[in-house]
């Protein structure tokens, strides 16, 4: 056998390569919120009103690298409930309305939104035990980008909590900043602010997960 | 000395970085204001923490993954009928059970029903391009579509994307996660494509479906087989040097 196509044989199975969720991604993966005719497992309500736990917003705008709003983006998130455990997350929203009335697992586009935010309705995650602060998974997906990008959200009021948290540590100082969302209140509603730059001096960090 | 560690070391494999696009990649401009420019922190991934969301009988509809069917207003829709077939498996071969894979495409002339594809090609009332569908206990998945069409984009001068189908898979674990396009052999468009030939070339061949006679319906629709290779549990003991 020749060394062409042992190397053939040996690269054919892999890892399948990433490639960009592109433009077009909304009347598939995003298509009730985009208005198409045509349901979606997953939204971004994790938490309907019966669900434990603080009640929060989390919204932020994405940004590209000349600091203009990106309105094709999509933003996926995964967190634990309120008192720190990774419920099972499901895809039947219905099932789990009636249940705990938390889901862990949400995504949505930002191009519904006059301002180009992303916005989850969602419970402020606990404490895991483990030694980390309270934090939210997420994953950033654009036309422009061939593989996706992880990050977390941290909270600005868990000051002592991200002190210690081993993932913050490992990151360095003066880039820390841009994984804490900033926590404000108005008209009742507990709104953290998690705004994501894919590029410049306030670059989010991004995990290689 | 190398010892064995002992316990559930259900660490996820990690990203291939020589299977992967880089974020920034030239040929694609929009990679340019997008993609970030730091190098990652390292961050591991552990089975058990973020397993994926589970999905049950309701999660699918019958005619989810049927495309050639589930968005018929008055008729059926336009074009070549196509099976997409394959089996979803991780680095070692296993299969991904009760996995979801969800689709989209362009319909036989290249368009997409998204408000903002103006390419100059007609919609089809009958097809929407969208379907979604669970892997099985050998992890294997199956889609009726229509062969979607190449189309024209603005990256450069008489740029034309080669026919694809988008697909998004969970895996086992968030870290497992996968957007990816499958691609047609034989496509002359492949070789000018930016999209696809960012991708390393010892993985490009990964992105390419089998057209196969075993897939294909007799009178009826062509097959095509894609096979999908997630990241998964690394099941090796670790060894640490003492």
């Amino acid at each position: 056998m020749s060394d062409n196509l042992m190397s053939a044989q040996r690269d054919s199975f892999g890892q399948t390569p990433s490639q960009t969720v592109g433009p077009y991604f909304a009347y598939g993966l995003t298509s009730e919120q985009y208005r198409y005719d045509f349901d979606q497992p997953f939204d971004a309500v994790l938490a309907y009103p019966h669900a434990q736990g603080e009640h929060i917003r989390l919204e932020g705008v994405v940004y590209d690298g000349d600091g203009a709003p990106i309105t094709d983006a999509m933003i996926e998130i995964h967190q634990a409930d309120a008192s720190g455990h990774y419920v099972q997350a499901s895809a039947e929203p219905r099932a789990t309305a009636v249940k705990s009335g938390f889901r862990g697992f949400g995504r949505t586009g930002t191009g519904t939104d006059a301002q180009a935010r992303f916005q989850f309705d969602t419970v402020k995650p606990g404490a895991e035990g483990t030694g980390q602060a309270p934090h939210i998974h997420v994953i950033v997906l654009m036309r422009g980008m061939l593989v996706h990008a992880f990050t977390r959200v941290y909270f600005s009021d868990e000051a002592e909590a991200n002190a210690a948290d081993p993932v913050l540590q490992a990151v360095p100082a003066e880039r820390r900043d841009t994984l804490v969302a900033q926590r404000s209140e108005a008209g009742g509603r507990v709104v953290y602010r998690f705004d994501i730059h894919m590029q410049g001096p306030k670059e989010t960090v991004f995990f290689d997960l | 000395m190398l010892t064995k560690t002992q316990g559930p070391t259900a660490l996820i494999t990690p990203r291939d970085w020589s299977s992967h696009s880089p974020y920034l990649y030239p040929g694609y401009k929009s990679t340019a204001k997008r993609g970030p420019t730091k190098p990652l922190i390292p961050l591991k991934a552990v089975l058990g923490e973020l397993n994926q969301p589970v999905y049950g009988h309701d999660s699918i509809g019958e005619l989810d993954h049927d495309l050639t069917r589930n968005a018929r207003k008055n008729g059926e829709p336009i074009g070549e009928r196509m099976v997409l077939a394959g089996r979803v498996v991780d680095e070692r071969g296993r299969p991904v059970r009760n996995t979801l894979i969800e689709l989209w495409q362009a319909n036989a002339c290249g368009r997409y029903v998204h408000k903002v594809d103006q390419h100059d090609a007609p919609l089809d009332p009958n097809f929407l391009g969208a379907g979604r569908c669970l892997t099985d206990d050998e992890g294997r998945y199956r889609f009726l579509t229509i062969k979607p069409g190449a189309y024209p984009w603005g990256n450069h001068r008489n740029a034309w994307r080669p026919q694809h189908i988008h697909l998004s898979l969970f895996g086992q674990h968030f870290a497992s996660r996968l957007v990816t396009q499958m691609y047609f052999p034989g496509d002359p468009l492949l070789q000018y494509d930016p999209i696809f030939q960012g991708t390393p070339e010892k993985a490009r061949g990964r992105l390419v479906a089998d057209f196969t006679l075993d897939l294909t319906e007799e009178g009826y629709a062509l097959g095509y087989q894609f096979d999908i290779v997630l990241r998964g549990a690394d099941e090796t003991p670790f060894e640490n040097k003492k």
